[in-house]
């Protein structure tokens, strides 16, 4: 297997030389840009595995940097900045960020984000059985199992946990979800979709005011952690 | 006349005292009727009603209602008075008159209220554009905070993380320039809070500045030795003028300051450019000057470079923008003034002037 390759797109001389070593000694290859404009040749240059991307840069703002690379950049993107803003994650999010972290950061959990944004670039094309600790989700007989009991579900509770095991690991916006789910016209119907997560935990977890599956991101949205 | 009463009341508003309002309200109804009065014979009492009507809007369209509605009543009244049958008497003989002196009034209201509204309709989109700029103000140094204070946060936390959970994996030399990027952000980090804390400090006007007798070419060396530290390949050079005297000078504050001009000319210039410093005594006043030959300021940056917050046009990151604005303050505490210039053919030129702490005592 080839050594995995991040871009890192930051203008902090400081964060990418920390980035640098703590990327390379996790065993990636390292790539650095500190301005949008030489972040978008390297991309395109070094083709990385991920791009890790600060969102206030000195040439463009980093919110139109990642609408550019996503016009034909579709590896996972993970955002690493100061902005801790909701509004500002849902945005990335919307724009097609995969992931966010906010500065400050821990190492353990940003390399546990990468590896994670990793995982979900691989799996581009789903297998139809897909297992999570003691939960298997299989999209093609459209059935869940915990702990190799068959889960009742309703046709609503089956889209959201098969919409959430495809995106392992990512977080999902409120709104990504509800248009996913019940189409555009529900987009603000927040209320709808705290009922249905209620639901799924107590099914889904062992202990529902610890969720283990399904982690609430405060304001912006959902993530579902299978590892 | 009328051009007349314009500019009063235009002059009156400067004044803007309510009482001198209503003195001036009545002055300029009154002495215009009073000159018609005069001249009744030649003045059809119709062109006296549009005169005063005139005035009216005059007066309002400077100053506050209640100032207006007097000027108003009083107009009907003179206009009733004087010039309408039978004469001298409030009582109005015919009924068209009636009509008239009524349509009058009315007018005259109408036009003191709806230039009010007009007014507070201007007032009130003048607050709204003030708060919004405040608002975004408010958003930029926020943003800028988090940011400044973050940043070096963010090394320092990941810096020991790699630290804490590495087991004897990590090279030396990567472990070496670890320990390097704490100590560098945790500098950084404390420069900031010092800029802050000093600004506030000077915004309380509780910074006095302690004076004591200087060396000025002493806080000039110290000042490049500690600027250069992190510095790239910029030429530095110091021109200190023989009549240079020892001067009384808060030397904490007044290396803060210079600091501040030398540190970020080698930010903000390329590499391979000079920075040059000049201290020299302009009568008894000490001048001391910090040039570079980089690209200058934008024309309308010269001002706004000293506001608090203020970040240059295309600037890199880093940076509170309060470099600038606590050299002034400093400058300012010591009476002092602190000016800026571009130069020819490019470049910036600082110059900071500081009179001595009592002129009299030298004499």
């Amino acid at each position: 297997m080839h050594q995995k390759e991040i871009l890192v797109i930051d203008d902090e001389i400081q964060i990418q030389r920390l980035l640098e070593i703590t990327l390379s000694s996790n065993g990636y290859k390292v790539h650095q840009a500190g301005t949008a404009k030489s972040g978008l040749a390297e991309a395109a240059g070094s083709a990385p595995d991920l791009i890790i991307l600060d969102l206030g840069l000195p040439d463009e703002s980093g919110q139109s940097l990642l609408l550019r690379l996503r016009e034909w950049f579709n590896k996972p993107i993970l955002i690493l900045s100061v902005q801790d803003r909701e509004e500002m994650i849902v945005q990335a999010l919307d724009n097609g960020a995969n992931d966010y972290m906010v500065k400050p950061f821990r190492t353990g959990e940003l390399m546990a984000r990468v590896r994670s944004c990793m995982r979900s670039g691989m799996a581009a094309e789903n297998q139809p059985v897909m297992t999570f600790r003691d939960l298997e989700v299989n999209l093609q007989t459209r059935t869940v199992k915990l702990e190799n009991e068959i889960l009742k579900l309703t046709s609503t509770q089956y889209l959201l946990i098969a919409l959430f095991a495809k995106n392992e690991g990512k977080v999902l916006t409120h709104q990504y979800i509800l248009k996913e789910i019940w189409g555009a016209e529900f987009i603000d119907q927040l209320q709808y979709l705290r009922v249905y997560i209620a639901q799924l935990r107590r099914k889904l977890e062992k202990n529902i005011d610890n969720p283990q599956y399904i982690i609430t991101e405060s304001g912006i949205g959902y993530r579902f952690v299978g590892k | 006349m009328i051009v007349v009463a314009a500019i009063i009341s235009r002059l009156i508003k400067r004044e803007s005292g309510k009482g001198y309002q209503y003195f001036a309200g009545a002055l300029l109804i009154i002495v215009p009727s009073f000159l018609c009065f005069l001249f009744h014979n030649y003045v059809s009492r119709e062109v006296v009603a549009f005169m005063l009507l005139l005035l009216l809007s005059l007066i309002a369209m400077s100053f506050d209602i209640f100032p207006v509605l007097l000027a108003a009543i009083l107009s009907a009244a003179i206009w009733d008075f004087f010039f309408l049958a039978p004469r001298f008497e409030f009582f109005v003989g015919k009924p068209e008159d009636m009509i008239t002196l009524c349509t009058f009034f009315f007018i005259a209201l109408l036009n003191a209220a709806l230039t009010f509204k007009i007014r507070q309709a201007e007032k009130k989109a003048r607050q709204e554009e003030e708060k919004a700029k405040a608002y975004q103000l408010y958003d930029i140094i926020l943003n800028s905070l988090s940011h400044e204070f973050r940043t070096p946060l963010a090394t320092i936390i990941a810096a020991t993380d790699n630290l804490l959970t590495e087991n004897g994996t990590l090279p030396s030399a990567h472990r070496a320039q670890l320990i390097k990027e704490i100590s560098i952000a945790s500098l950084r980090l404390n420069e900031q809070v010092g800029n802050l804390l000093n600004i506030s400090r000077i915004e309380s006007g509780l910074l006095k500045p302690k004076r004591n007798w200087c060396d000025v070419r002493d806080l000039i060396r110290n000042v490049i030795k500690k600027a250069t530290e992190n510095a790239g390949n910029h030429r530095i050079m110091v021109r200190t003028y023989d009549n240079l005297l020892p001067f009384e000078l808060d030397y904490g504050l007044m290396y803060h300051l210079m600091y501040n001009l030398v540190d970020n000319a080698l930010r903000y210039t390329p590499d391979e450019c000079f920075v040059k410093v000049t201290a020299r005594m302009e009568g008894e006043d000490l001048v001391l000057e910090v040039e570079d030959n980089g690209k200058g300021f934008a024309r309308d940056e010269l001002h706004k470079v000293f506001k608090k917050f203020y970040r240059g046009k295309d600037t890199k990151a880093g940076g509170l923008g309060l470099g600038l604005s606590l050299a002034k303050g400093i400058a300012e505490v010591h009476h002092g003034s602190i000016a800026l210039q571009n130069i020819y053919p490019s470049g910036a030129r600082f110059t900071i002037t500081i009179p001595p702490q009592n002129k009299s005592l030298k004499n």
